[in-house]
């Protein structure tokens, strides 16, 4: 009988197979990263009129200058005692405490962006009802459209994040556990291309992105109004080249270590800048200027431009070349470098 | 098969060392095409790296090689298509079923059996759908010898495949074993049982320290013995003395101490038992044990070592 199917499909199927059939990695590739785009969009969801906490210290006049304040619809104001007042402005409850007087003091942390908020709108709320008139008519536009939300900055964000996670424990720990069960020896052992061993590793990634994208972003569109403005065609040819460039870095990180625990500790060292550095959950222009030119050459970062690039802007892949050839160049070296290094016994 | 290879595996001052140990010290095998070969040694005697060296896993550091005619760096794609190799202590895929694995097994060779034949030489049928993670001990090692036996090879590696089974999946085994041999192709097996050497081999090789210490069939490594029984006892009131006269005791071949007792090879028992019993009586020595049996390859690597198969 002569040869019944192709090793490098059997290879594939055999990884897929084994992936669907290990119930944690299913919930941490596709119910997790899903739980936590819910969460966080519900957490950081734009509420319509936000308004401000308040803390009004005892003292003359406090009753009536809590009650003006209160009038104002973005401020809400509680009279409370001195101690309350500090405690509550301690913890983050309120964004600014008033001690009233004959000239009143604003007590606030203007490090915290809510705080000079809150310092702005009570003094405007103030001046004004002491009767200062402002000059110059003003009309103001607001912008709440899907694409501005940070819903849509994370759904892209998360897919990222998921794209290299499961490109590198999916993989990793495979590979480092057929290498511990001695079946990596086992295979080598038989006439198998080593490098149908490796690109399988590869396909069943790219079978699995499919799957990650429509999760993620079925489920912001769904859930969030999160669209895709760019096509959907150029969504999947970014994460494709995502997908296969963690691919090579899973298989690198992985290619000598010879223990689960030893391979989770290099994946972590990897993942961790990335995670924190290169803006899933938040812009990276937070970053001293000192520290861009590290953060752009990661991979992650140009993924997650490019990635946004295509879902927020609409912008169509021309525009990311430049990023994609990042993204692409890790993987290329990754993947020739695990070639190279890789250890079968 | 590209024609009739008249030795199948040859290998000449093949060594092997790890940093400052030496697994393999200038070891010679000849194994003919068509016979089932043994290497017979206790743990850490050096049968696994020589195992692995000839399937070309390992870089022997200093030997010659020749395997079913060719040598490894050559075409070990074109020649790994002709062996079928089990490793000791391979894991498979545990969230595999059967035939997913003989499948993928099976997809790596040009040619070789069908999967509903394997599953019926290693009598897995039932467990066709089963997870890898289900199967029993003995299951898993005969789906471990049917990965190795999907591309019909001309060259068998079997590495301690019983170690660790239960006698009837023990028994299981050697029968597919046989009926592998049966059909012309070359076995070269490393066990430390050697009932199973006994059972399987057409010629074995006892392997101790990395080195081949002694070559034959079975029945020719027994005679060389002398004796091909013997008589095990133990003594009331032991003094080492007595072996001064146990020696000189009609038909006794050689006398050697164990933990349980005193051990004779001897030629005839019928002789040797009436004259050693009333030499006893004469020293007047009080017996608290007496066996005799068949001399096995266990008294032949004692003989050889001082040392048994299943020590460490």
């Amino acid at each position: 009988m002569n040869r019944s199917s192709s090793p490098l499909w059997e290879l594939t199927r055999a990884r897929v197979v084994e992936f669907l059939r290990e119930p944690e990695a299913i919930f941490w590739v596709f119910i997790f990263p899903v739980l936590l785009a819910g969460g966080l969009g519900i957490a950081f969801r734009n509420r319509p009129a936000e308004s401000l906490r308040i803390g009004v210290a005892d003292g003359p006049g406090a009753a009536a200058l809590a009650a003006r304040l209160d009038s104002f619809p973005a401020l809400r104001a509680f009279p409370m005692t001195p101690a309350e007042a500090a405690d509550e402005l301690r913890t983050g409850k309120l964004a600014l405490v008033v001690v009233p007087g004959d000239s009143v003091t604003y007590v606030f942390d203007p490090t915290r962006s809510e705080g000079q908020l809150a310092r702005r709108v009570v003094d405007d709320a103030l001046q004004r009802a002491a009767g200062r008139a402002d000059p110059r008519v003003v009309s103001e536009r607001h912008l709440t459209e899907p694409g501005s939300r940070y819903i849509d900055f994370l759904i892209p964000g998360l897919l990222g994040l998921n794209l290299m996670g499961s490109g590198m424990w999916g993989i990793g720990f495979n590979i480092v556990q057929a290498r511990r069960k001695r079946l990596l020896k086992r295979l080598l052992a038989t006439p198998m291309r080593k490098s149908h061993y490796l690109l399988s590793y590869g396909l069943s990634r790219f079978v699995f992105m499919i799957l990650e994208v429509a999760a993620l972003v079925g489920f912001g569109w769904v859930v969030f109004d999160v669209r895709v403005h760019g096509s959907i065609f150029d969504l999947l040819i970014v994460s494709v080249v995502g997908a296969l460039a963690f691919a090579g870095l899973g298989l690198l990180t992985a290619s000598r270590a010879q223990t689960v625990e030893g391979v989770s500790g290099i994946m972590n060292f990897v993942m961790l800048p990335m995670w924190i550095f290169s803006g899933v959950f938040f812009s990276y222009a937070r970053f001293p200027d000192a520290l861009q030119p590290l953060i752009q050459t990661l991979p992650l970062t140009p993924l997650l431009d490019a990635l946004r690039s295509v879902m927020i802007d609409g912008a169509p892949l021309s525009a990311n070349l430049a990023r994609l050839a990042v993204v692409a160049a890790w993987g290329v070296a990754s993947f020739g470098a695990a070639v190279k290094i890789f250890r079968w016994n | 098969m590209n024609g009739i290879v008249e030795v199948a595996v040859r290998c000449q001052g093949l060594e092997k060392r790890y940093g400052d140990v030496v697994a393999v010290d200038g070891l010679d095998l000849e194994v003919y095409a068509g016979e089932c070969f043994g290497l017979l040694g206790p743990n850490g005697a050096g049968k696994t790296t020589t195992v692995e060296i000839l399937e070309g896993l390992l870089q022997p550091d200093a030997g010659e090689l020749e395997i079913l005619g060719t040598h490894w760096g050559t075409d070990d794609r074109a020649l790994r298509q002709r062996l079928g190799v089990q490793l000791q202590e391979t894991q498979l895929a545990e969230k595999l079923t059967v035939e997913e694995t003989l499948r993928l097994f099976r997809s790596f060779f040009d040619r070789g059996r069908s999967i509903d034949e394997v599953l019926r030489i290693v009598e897995l049928e039932e467990k066709r759908a089963a997870w890898v993670s289900r199967l029993s001990g003995g299951q898993q090692q005969r789906l471990a010898v049917a990965c190795a036996l999907v591309s019909e090879p001309e060259l068998l590696f079997l590495d301690e495949p019983t170690t660790g089974l239960d006698p009837q999946s023990r028994r299981g085994l050697w029968d597919l074993v046989l009926d592998f041999k049966a059909s012309g192709r070359t076995v070269l097996l490393t066990t430390h049982y050697m009932e199973e050497a006994e059972r399987l081999c057409d010629r074995v090789a006892i392997v101790d320290r990395g080195r081949v210490i002694a070559l034959g069939t079975p029945g020719e490594l027994i005679s060389r013995l002398g004796g091909e029984h013997v008589v095990e006892f133990a003594l009331a009131n032991d003094d080492p003395a007595v072996d001064n006269w146990l020696r000189h005791v009609e038909g006794v071949q050689d006398v050697r101490r164990e933990r349980e007792g005193i051990f004779l090879t001897v030629r005839e028992v019928h002789r040797t038992v009436p004259a050693l019993l009333s030499a006893l009586r004469r020293h007047d020595v009080e017996l608290t044990s007496f066996t005799t049996h068949h001399a096995s390859l266990e008294d032949v690597f004692v003989s050889l070592t001082g040392r048994h198969l299943r020590d460490e």
